[in-house]
């Protein structure tokens, strides 16, 4: 026995996972060469699940902003911004921010992980009331396990049962906030986001959008679901992250709310952990230039998506309910998911296998994210090794043993 | 199952709250496990009925249908066995602040 003991269930479950001869979540590279490819077990490998949704991580200017700011400013910050104070590029950040989403105010965290346990944990409070829908991403359960408010969850994507909720607590005191994402990280669906900011309307309820996998990727300048929707004015609260669209890592929020600043001396997840360094603010900074400065990165990366969906789909393949870089192949059971993925790998793709209880409904998914860097060329070969495998395991032809109706 | 529940109501103000309500739980039980369960206050909902934790919200989502309520996290959390789940629900019904 050890203290660990307790999770054993886990464990047993990953042995079992293990029993395939791979490690699906400890996949070791020896390098990485590019958005798009790495080298795994001497082996040039598509890199299709990794969210670098811009293909930013090598832009020549990003790594050179990065390296120069490191540079100048050294390599940490070694404290928070309230101990050891901000640096200049902190600032920056924000006001690039802020300008990007035409807001007022910008706050930057670490991670995408402690924006949301940040705002979701300081926005409401004791007798307030949270309203999450049942497909949240990780941090947005913790950001609301953290706070004091009532927790409520409403069906994913469901703004009658969100609408519903919001009714039985007619009355009752506190303020309400409505926490979607743009696009969810596992099917790659979007919230319909126009039906619940009708929601929001109507029962006087405040709306957070997670933008993290659609920042860059939707809306006219990349804003995300909020500009694609067109309700900007409705949304409260846009919170994100800098790791996957911008290349880097980090989070932040931006509002128009008047006291938003207060956020500063209350929100702990800002306060106690070490702010960004200097290289990677740079980064970030240019990587949001790019982001307004380039909009064809946005136009190939939903070329190579719309190619990957298509092509999956003809096979025969049960994909996510839209054409968006996030494209899910679900697979009928665990053991054929884990098979599937590791003959993927040894053909040189890798992407991500993605099993309960990270999954929605218990689905078993091969998640591929798609980049602007992919060439097209990339998307077909990957698009063959997926019709070999799937052949291999009959999935395709006469065989045809598709998933019915899990997603 | 509304009426069913409206009869429940009517049965309560007799027998009490605690049968009713059991009642109600073991027949939404049934259509969301698709077959006949015994449940008493100390069924363990995950043990006992084996139930995943999809199973469980599922279930947990049925229930509030049924009631009209919504069950915080924080509640859910804490329920157990079919008898937590019964206070729960009388919990929320009688306007009690979760
Ligand atoms: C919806 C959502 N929110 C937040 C995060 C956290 O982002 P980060 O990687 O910056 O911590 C992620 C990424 O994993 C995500 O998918």
């Amino acid at each position: 026995m050890t203290i660990l003991a307790k999770h054993a269930a886990y464990k047993l479950a990953y042995d079992e996972l293990r029993e395939h001869g791979v490690d699906p979540f400890n996949v070791r590279f020896d390098s990485v060469l590019s958005p798009t490819e790495g080298m795994l077990a001497g082996r040039r490998t598509i890199l299709l699940g990794t969210n670098n949704y811009l293909g930013l991580t090598f832009d020549a200017d990003c790594i050179e902003k990065a390296v120069e700011a490191t540079r100048r400013q050294g390599t940490g910050t070694t404290g928070s911004r309230i101990a050891n104070g901000s640096y200049d590029g902190h600032m920056r950040l924000e006001q690039a921010l802020a300008s990007f989403y035409g807001r007022e105010h910008a706050m930057v965290f670490s991670t995408g992980y402690q924006a949301n346990l940040g705002v979701l944990s300081t926005l409401v409070g004791r007798g307030d009331h949270l309203m999450l829908d049942a497909d949240s991403h990780a941090s947005i359960y913790d950001g609301s396990r953290l706070g004091a408010s009532e927790v409520i969850r409403f069906r994913h994507n469901s703004p009658d049962d969100l609408y519903k909720r919001l009714r039985r607590l007619e009355g009752a005191p506190g303020d309400r906030l409505i926490v979607v994402e743009g696009i969810y990280s596992m099917l790659g669906d979007t919230a319909p986001l126009k039906e619940i900011a009708a929601v929001k309307r109507e029962t006087g309820a405040y709306l957070l959008v997670d933008e993290a996998h659609s920042l860059g990727v939707l809306g006219e300048t990349g804003r995300g679901l909020a500009e694609a929707a067109g309700v900007e004015a409705d949304v409260d609260f846009i919170v994100g992250t800098f790791s996957k669209s911008l290349g880097s890592v980090g989070g932040f929020c931006v509002s128009d709310s008047p006291d938003f600043d207060l956020m500063r001396i209350v929100c702990r997840p800002y306060m106690f952990t070490a702010s960004l360094p200097p290289g990677v603010v740079a980064s970030t900074l240019e990587a949001l230039v790019k982001v307004r400065a380039e909009p064809e990165l946005r136009v190939s990366l939903m070329r190579n998506a719309r190619r990957l969906y298509d092509g999956l789909g003809a096979m025969g393949f049960e994909t996510g309910p839209e054409a968006n870089p996030i494209v899910a192949v679900a697979m009928p059971n665990q053991e054929v998911a884990v098979i599937f993925w590791k003959m993927l790998l040894e053909a040189g793709l890798y992407l991500n296998l993605a099993l309960p209880p990270a999954t929605p409904t218990n689905v078993r998914l091969l998640r591929t994210s798609v980049s602007a860097a992919h060439s097209v060329q990339q998307i077909d070969t990957a698009l063959a090794i997926f019709a070999d495998v799937g052949r291999q395991l009959g999935f395709l032809g006469s065989d045809r043993r598709r998933a019915g109706g899990v997603i | 199952m509304r009426q069913n529940h409206q009869l429940a109501l009517v049965d309560s103000k007799v027998v009490g709250w605690g049968r009713p309500v059991r009642d109600d739980i073991s027949a939404i039980f049934e259509q969301v496990l698709g077959h006949p369960v015994q449940v008493s206050d100390g069924t363990d909902i995950v043990e006992d009925l084996g139930m995943d934790s999809l199973g469980v919200m599922n279930f947990v989502m049925a229930i509030e249908d049924f009631y009209d309520i919504s069950i915080p996290l924080d509640r859910i959390a804490q329920i157990q066995t079919v008898g937590d789940l019964i206070h729960a629900v009388q919990d929320l019904r009688s306007g009690t602040p979760a």
